[in-house]
């Protein structure tokens, strides 16, 4: 028999036992963005006021198009398969426009990252945008960031009930407002909102009014930051598209570290002391609940209100602004370089001043010349060259177009004089909101003449119809050329029309065949 | 295995699993993310009950929304059914030259007719209606029983020698190969040949046509232009049923060949037959 403690404790733990178990699920950490204020938000304001003012309020605009179109500036027709723009008209096959505007779109992010970071994040993507707003409503219904802290943490009282409901409420009614002013893009705006109310509109306008408010509700309401960090691939990208001399928003620890919140004490007993007070103004403002002193992150979206904070605070301290600021990488590591003595030491914020106090002539500053490098120029160029293409392509189109299609079966026949007769399908393209008056003209064929289904004239070499407004017109035309006429067994041509009114026309060119026999 | 292994690089924990040297990191990912997830999971399983989904012995189950894409397909035809009635109306109250002249009918009927010719004609006709030997072409201008759309739709309704059609149309051209000698067939045909084109020997024409006055007039008229009474054809044009030229005529005399052509009405119904016609005479020949 063994004494229990002669019992040989083994090294061994379960795999799963309870205290080497990680989660890998991480819940959401509640944020509650301080309001800033400053010129960025100022600027973030204006910005808001803009793109939210054209999103809800562009569909209202009228434009006079006359009888035949609808006078909507902004319109996709969808089931007449038009889109209009304010004195713009795309028919289906012009889709190549949207083509060249999504190649815009996306030249132009490259451009704006390349040169100001990620902007389109920090300003202007309707996410940070709608969050904004909410954060706005969110603010005035429960207060600012330490009220909201309390009433978060504190128990369920009728005052918080009514703070909630509220607040939610308002988002519900802003989030069903973004649904409903989507549908007014794709049909006649007046008409619509009275249809939507009195619940006669299509089943599809109240699906979509449904979906965009259930997401606008949940993106800009319950999820914000985590669309951008998680479900977001524009960060992804957009980092990419950043270089050394891209401005990024960014902690100069090159004159703020080592921080103190003790800058006497720490002075007192000689130590270094950076400008950063550590006052946290910089997280406490942020919307993704970040803190920038930790360097450039990817859930950063460089909207700069942490800039607005940190100037704030700067200001009130009597120090220089720009503690946080748009900077580039290269200026960072210049200044950097000079702080740490070439990296031979922990940063020494004494390094980059001058005996006076004032900033030190080695320190680089950002200079508007770093905007025009050869990768912006070839950004620009690419955009611009888009551009101009599309808008030359816009203002030379034709609107008036002609199609021919050549009946292939049978290829001819041969009538009983001996002549013979080909058959084609001619579509008449009347891109503008007018009737017109269009002569088809046969070029070429010689003693050839022809006729159209539906159109009760005689032969010739000519003849006039009138072609609806906006409209495809399909002719059933036959040209028949006398046998000893007949040069080739494919003859070239050409259809022409001619807008009788305008100076318009349109030519296609067509083979017409012959049998040997007929030569 | 405990959580105190922490990445050197990042800082990051790590979960302990390590292949190779590579180390797993643990960044957790968001909870609504796995809750979306498993969301997704009840999703699809409400899904596969809702719809036919499970595979059973000799089917699927059906799904309690009763959902079917067979289902689908017979309210969508009858929506199209439904669609098409107001002109399957029209057509049906109108004549064939009254929906010809109606833009809008014309169309569908152009359109219907068409599909109906490619079921039930392009057998004979040919799928561009262009004939061959022995079926007319339905393209050109030369018609033997008449080329305006009630002419056409008669000829549809009660067919060619159709003999259980009391009224179709009835001719019959008699072997003449048992009537007037071997030489004056050749002489007939190089007649009626010379009246298109030109012939071997000219010598012939004459005695031709003596011949065909005899003989031929009652029915192909003395100008040889045809009578479309009894569906004799135009001697005269460049258009040749049975082939163009003197032997392909003298075999047509000696034992002609007679084509037949069915009655549609019964198969098809007056209103489809109207839309054949309006869609034939909208090929081209139309009178």
């Amino acid at each position: 028999m063994l004494d229990q403690t002669q019992v040989e404790r083994l090294e061994a733990e379960a795999v799963n036992s309870a205290k080497s178990r990680q989660p890998l699920y991480a819940a959401r950490k509640k944020i509650f963005p301080k309001r800033a204020s400053g010129s960025f938000r100022r600027f973030k304001w204006l910005v808001m006021a803009i793109t939210l003012g054209i999103y809800y309020l562009m569909p209202w605009l009228r434009w006079d198009r006359g009888a035949f179109a609808p006078d909507q500036a902004v319109l996709l027709d969808l089931a007449n398969r038009r889109f209009y723009f304010f004195f713009i008209e795309i028919w289906p096959q012009e889709f190549y426009y949207v083509a060249g505007l999504l190649m815009m779109a996306g030249i132009g992010l490259f451009l704006i990252t390349s040169t100001v970071g990620r902007a389109w994040c920090g300003y202007t993507c309707p996410q940070t945008v709608w969050v904004d707003l909410f954060l706005v409503v969110e603010r005035a219904v429960e207060g600012d960031r330490n009220a909201r802290i309390k009433l978060d943490a504190g128990p369920w009282t009728a005052r918080k009930l009514v703070l909630r409901v509220s607040k939610h409420a308002i988002w519900l009614v802003i989030a069903a407002a973004t649904g409903g002013a989507w549908i007014f893009y794709f049909a006649d705006a007046p008409t619509l909102i009275g249809n939507v109310f009195n619940g006669t509109a299509a089943t599809v306008a109240y699906a979509t009014i449904a979906v965009l408010t259930a997401t606008t509700y949940t993106f800009g309401g319950l999820m914000r930051e985590q669309v951008c960090t998680y479900m977001c691939p524009w960060p992804r990208i957009q980092a990419a598209m950043l270089d050394e001399n891209s401005l990024t928003v960014t902690y100069n620890d090159w004159r703020g570290e080592p921080r103190s919140r003790h800058t006497k004490k720490a002075l007192a007993v000689g130590q270094p002391v950076g400008d950063c007070v550590d006052c946290n103004a910089c997280v406490a403002v942020c919307p993704m609940g970040i803190d920038i002193r930790d360097g450039q992150q990817l859930e950063c979206i460089t909207c700069a209100l942490c800039i607005d904070a940190c100037d704030g605070v700067m200001d009130k301290l009597g120090r220089e602004r720009g503690l946080i600021s748009y900077a580039t990488l290269s200026d960072y590591n210049a200044n950097i370089a000079v702080a740490t003595a070439d990296g031979s030491r922990a940063v020494d914020p004494t390094l980059v001043r001058n005996a006076d106090g004032g900033f030190s002539d080695r320190l680089a500053h950002f200079h508007l010349r770093k905007i025009f490098r050869l990768r912006t120029f070839i950004y620009l160029g690419a955009w611009s060259a888009v551009g101009l293409a599309l808008l030359v392509s816009l203002l030379t189109r034709e609107r008036l177009e002609l199609n021919v299609l050549h009946d292939r079966n049978p290829q001819f026949v041969t009538l009983s004089d001996g002549s013979i007769r080909n058959g084609y399908t001619v579509k008449l393209l009347n891109m503008i909101p007018e009737p017109r008056a269009i002569v088809v003209t046969l070029q070429g064929l010689p003693g050839a003449e022809m006729t159209a289904v539906g159109i009760e004239l005689p032969p010739a070499r000519s003849f006039d119809t009138l072609a609806e407004p906006d409209r495809l017109k399909v002719l059933k035309v036959f040209v028949r050329q006398p046998a000893d006429q007949i040069e080739a067994i494919a003859q070239s041509f050409k259809f022409r029309i001619e807008d009788k009114a305008g100076l318009e026309s349109a030519e296609y060119t067509a083979t017409f065949n012959a049998p040997e026999t007929a030569r | 295995m405990s959580s105190e292994h922490i990445d050197d690089v990042s800082g990051v924990p790590t979960t302990g699993h390590e292949w190779d040297g590579i180390k797993e990191l643990n960044n957790p990912l968001p909870r609504w993310w796995v809750i979306t997830f498993y969301i997704t999971i009840v999703w699809a399983i409400g899904y596969t009950i809702a719809y036919p989904a499970w595979p059973m012995l000799s089917s699927a189950t059906k799904g309690v929304l009763g959902y079917s894409s067979r289902n689908d397909v017979k309210n969508e035809l009858a929506a199209a059914e439904v669609a098409k009635g107001q002109y399957i109306a029209a057509i049906q109250a109108k004549t064939v030259s009254e929906i010809a002249a109606d833009d809008a009918l014309r169309e569908f009927a152009v359109a219907a007719g068409g599909a109906t010719f490619k079921v039930n004609c392009v057998q004979c006709h040919g799928s561009g209606a262009q004939g061959s030997a022995g079926f007319p072409n339905l393209n050109d201008d030369d018609w033997l029983w008449g080329g305006k759309t009630e002419q056409l739709e008669q000829t549809i309704t009660h067919g060619i020698r159709f003999a259980s059609d009391p009224e179709t149309r009835q001719s019959e051209m008699p072997a003449f190969g048992d009537i007037i000698t071997a030489d004056q067939i050749n002489q007939v045909s190089a007649y009626v040949a010379s009246l298109s084109g030109p012939v071997q020997d000219k010598s012939l024409i004459e005695p031709g046509a003596k011949v065909f006055a005899e003989n031929c007039v009652a029915c192909h008229g003395d100008k040889a232009k045809g009578n479309r009474e009894f569906g004799a054809p135009d001697l005269t044009d460049a258009i040749w049923l049975y082939g163009a030229g003197e032997a392909a005529i003298a075999a047509q005399v000696r034992a002609p060949k007679h084509g037949v052509m069915p009655a549609w009405i019964g198969r098809l119904g007056e209103t489809k037959v109207k839309e054949l016609a309006v869609y034939v005479h909208s090929l081209g020949g139309g009178e």
